[in-house]
């Protein structure tokens, strides 16, 4: 592979890449996401490796397993391009028959086409399929179509564009202003103008070395998006942190992400292998004289390492305990040098911004709440999935249209927002658009997207107590608000779900609520009570039957039926 | 116990105390467990307090410090699967095992763990066996999954 030294230079590979591809040739993209894998995708990539071979379509037919395409529930997906023909929940039996019928026969096989539960019409195309119809896939919309292991790929969508834009076109500053413009708003839970945290890490400790980082930890239950972002476009990610390097004059970054998922790891020492080959990553980028490096650190299994201060001292090597909050990362961070950290999906965001502007960005989605949204779905919806819809989009339009709404019958009862620090909200709010504003108002933050939908044979407190039961493991027991103060609530709401709840339960959890999220020391700490506060909030009537009447409305606490 | 390769391990990171928790993620990987002998082998090479390296070694759960059985049982309890289940798969494997999450069976076959979010929740409950998949599990058929382990 050639090194770029310029701008022209890489313009000219684009060109030599688009050239060498056919746009009619038949190109069989498999999703490879974690759940079309752990539903056999595998065999069904080896089908048509084999298939193809026995047909002798090797030079005629792509093949190319892919990152997530979304439609997690009804995976494997396969999707055969020019045509854009979506087979659902495919098995390495089928593949013979699309091999001939659809790929060499151009004909749609009925029976693999995605069919409406409620009208029996059926589609066949994924732009035809309510679930993808509607959506804005700006971030993840491109990872059906692109090899996650090539970055020829990337370049051929344009891929690396907004780089050699910010580096040739723009100064750092500029770059920084354009972000401040758009109020691209940090996508990891918190919601932080990105462009101000830049600033601030860009004008700390003047002459020291600054860090830039990617969190991909995600490690709250039912977050998914961003992993399926990593995986299926990992330069992507890479091309937003390096222009945030050069707007904050950083020349190191590190990525911390999961060691429990192989593929991603996979892709993404491929995707850094490949940039530095090409000269997008390492010394003297694309010949503008600006050098950055990146370092891969993993998590082995623990919550709290993706707090942004404990995993700092993650990196540096240490146990991963969070520092107090005043010490602001962004100035003091990494070996107390200024560091900048983003999640995966705000960095993403970046080369669209640069590349389409400030004004195109910010005509997206509501007055405070910009851009579009990955949302994780999960729990007792018929579409589990990843979703990208532009802020504003109504919970109703989520759950029902994309999320197709509750399965078995039954109804809905809630919504839960951020995992085990997220907030819960009742169905007769669902009216609630998409924004991180509105739903801190109803006492749920946005989180990074992940929405838990909860039926009406959901308890209320059982789920309280779960996420603490969960949170407990994860704690680093550093401080003893949290440590203590969460053993603490999660005995007593055990004690409720089993009939032993008393009189004065409720105030005493509150009591401890308010102790816990004023002095704990770190924002996982203070945080761990926002699930059972929101909970209490719209549901306390469900907490009272359970001591007073040792009664469990939701019938699902086995001792109280 | 593949001494030449978690040799191999500690001689690539020698002298770094920074590589750490990889030295130790890929020992565990290779080994499946973190035998005393070799911490104290990981201390002496990468230059850091045995104190620090138990330190490491025991606050992430991917670590085990005692030994593992042939095939390892992952049960998914994150939210999206306990709301569809996972409890009573997770009771179902207790039974059929006889072992509770972080314990491994003195035959030695199986040890069990439960698990946070794998990411996969339109699989949920789930249940990996051995490395392999196994998803919307009915607490009726984990039984048959399991007998195809010996």
């Amino acid at each position: 592979m050639p090194r770029i030294n310029s701008a022209a230079e890489l313009e000219e590979l684009r060109k030599d890449i688009l050239a060498q591809k056919d746009p009619d040739k038949t190109c069989i993209s498999v999703c490879a996401g974690i759940a079309c894998l752990g539903s056999g995708n595998a065999q069904v990539i080896s089908a048509f490796e084999e298939e193809i071979k026995k047909q002798s379509l090797d030079a005629k037919v792509d093949l190319i397993a892919t990152g997530c395409h979304g439609f997690c529930e009804k995976g494997p997906i396969v999707v055969i391009y020019p045509e854009e023909i979506c087979y659902l929940e495919v098995t390495p039996e089928d593949v013979p028959e699309i091999v001939s019928k659809t790929v060499i026969g151009k004909k749609v096989i009925d029976r693999l086409i995605y069919t409406d539960p409620n009208t029996g019409i059926k589609a066949a195309h994924q732009t035809e399929i309510p679930f993808y119809k509607n959506q804005s896939r700006l971030l993840i919309g491109n990872s059906p179509k692109i090899n996650p292991k090539s970055i020829d790929d990337y370049l051929a969508i344009g891929g690396y564009s907004a780089l050699s834009k910010a580096l040739f076109e723009m100064t750092p500053e500029g770059v920084l202003d354009e972000i401040k413009k758009a109020n691209l708003r940090g996508r990891g839970g918190g919601g932080f103008p990105a462009g101000s945290k830049w600033e601030t890490t860009r004008n700390a400790q003047p002459g020291v070395e600054k860090y830039v980082i990617v969190n991909a930890h995600e490690g709250e239950p039912g977050a998914f998006m961003d992993r399926a972002l990593f995986t299926g476009n990992p330069h992507l990610i890479l091309e937003g942190l390096i222009i945030g390097a050069y707007a904050i004059g950083s020349h190191q970054g590190f990525i911390y992400t999961r060691h429990d998922t192989p593929v991603l790891r996979k892709n993404l020492d491929l995707a850094l292998a490949q940039a530095k080959e090409y000269g997008l990553l390492g010394d003297n980028i694309l010949g503008s004289g600006f050098s950055f490096n990146v370092d891969v650190h993993l998590d082995v299994g623990i919550f709290v390492s993706g707090e942004s201060s404990a995993l700092m001292r993650s990196i540096e090597g240490m146990p991963p305990e969070p520092r107090p909050k005043y010490i602001r990362t962004s100035v003091t961070g990494i070996w107390d040098r200024p560091s900048n950290l983003n999640n995966v999906e705000t960095w993403a965001n970046v080369p669209q911004i640069i590349n389409q502007g400030y004004e195109w960005y910010s005509s997206i989605g509501t007055e405070r709440s910009k851009g579009t949204k990955l949302i994780s779905l999960s729990g007792n919806i018929v579409n589990s999935g990843v979703v990208e819809v532009p802020m504003g989009t109504s919970l109703r339009e989520i759950v029902f249209d994309f999320g197709g709404g509750i399965p078995n019958g039954k109804k809905l009862k809630a919504i839960h927002f951020g995992g085990p620090m997220g907030g819960t909200i009742p169905e007769s709010l669902i009216d609630t658009p998409l924004d991180f504003d509105e739903l801190s108002k109803q006492g749920a933050s946005l989180g990074a997207g992940d929405m838990l939908v909860l039926d009406e044979d959901t308890c209320m407190v059982e789920m309280a107590r779960l996420f603490l039961d969960f949170l407990a493991g994860e704690s680093c027991g550093k401080c003893v608000p949290c440590r203590e103060g969460m053993r603490q609530m999660l005995k007593i709401l055990t004690n409720m779900t089993q009939g032993e709840g008393k009189d004065g339960d409720i105030k005493l959890l509150e009591e401890i609520s308010g102790v816990v999220g004023e002095a704990a020391l770190c924002s996982l700490g203070r945080s761990i009570q926002k699930p059972l506060i929101s909970m209490l909030k719209y549901f306390r009537d469900e907490f009272e039957a359970h001591i007073k009447e040792k009664r469990c409305p939701a019938n699902a606490c086995k001792e109280l039926k | 116990m593949n001494n030449e390769k978690i040799e191999q391990i500690l001689n690539e990171h020698q002298g770094q105390p920074g590589a750490l928790i990889k030295v130790l993620m890929e020992i565990q990987e290779e080994n499946h467990w973190l035998p005393r002998e070799v911490l104290v082998q990981v201390s002496e090479k990468l230059e850091v307090p045995l104190s620090r390296v138990l330190r490491i070694a025991t606050i992430y759960k991917t670590f085990s410090l005692t030994p593992k059985g042939r095939y390892q049982v992952n049960i998914c309890t994150g939210t999206a699967c306990q709301v569809r289940g996972a409890q009573q798969v997770l009771e179902e494997v207790q039974k059929l095992t006889g072992i509770k999450p972080g314990e491994t069976g003195p035959d030695m076959k199986f040890s069990l763990e439960t698990v946070n979010c794998q990411g996969c929740c339109s699989l949920g409950p789930l249940v990996e066996i051995d490395g392999k998949t196994h998803g919307k599990t009915a607490p009726a058929e984990i039984a048959d999954a399991l007998k195809k382990y010996e």
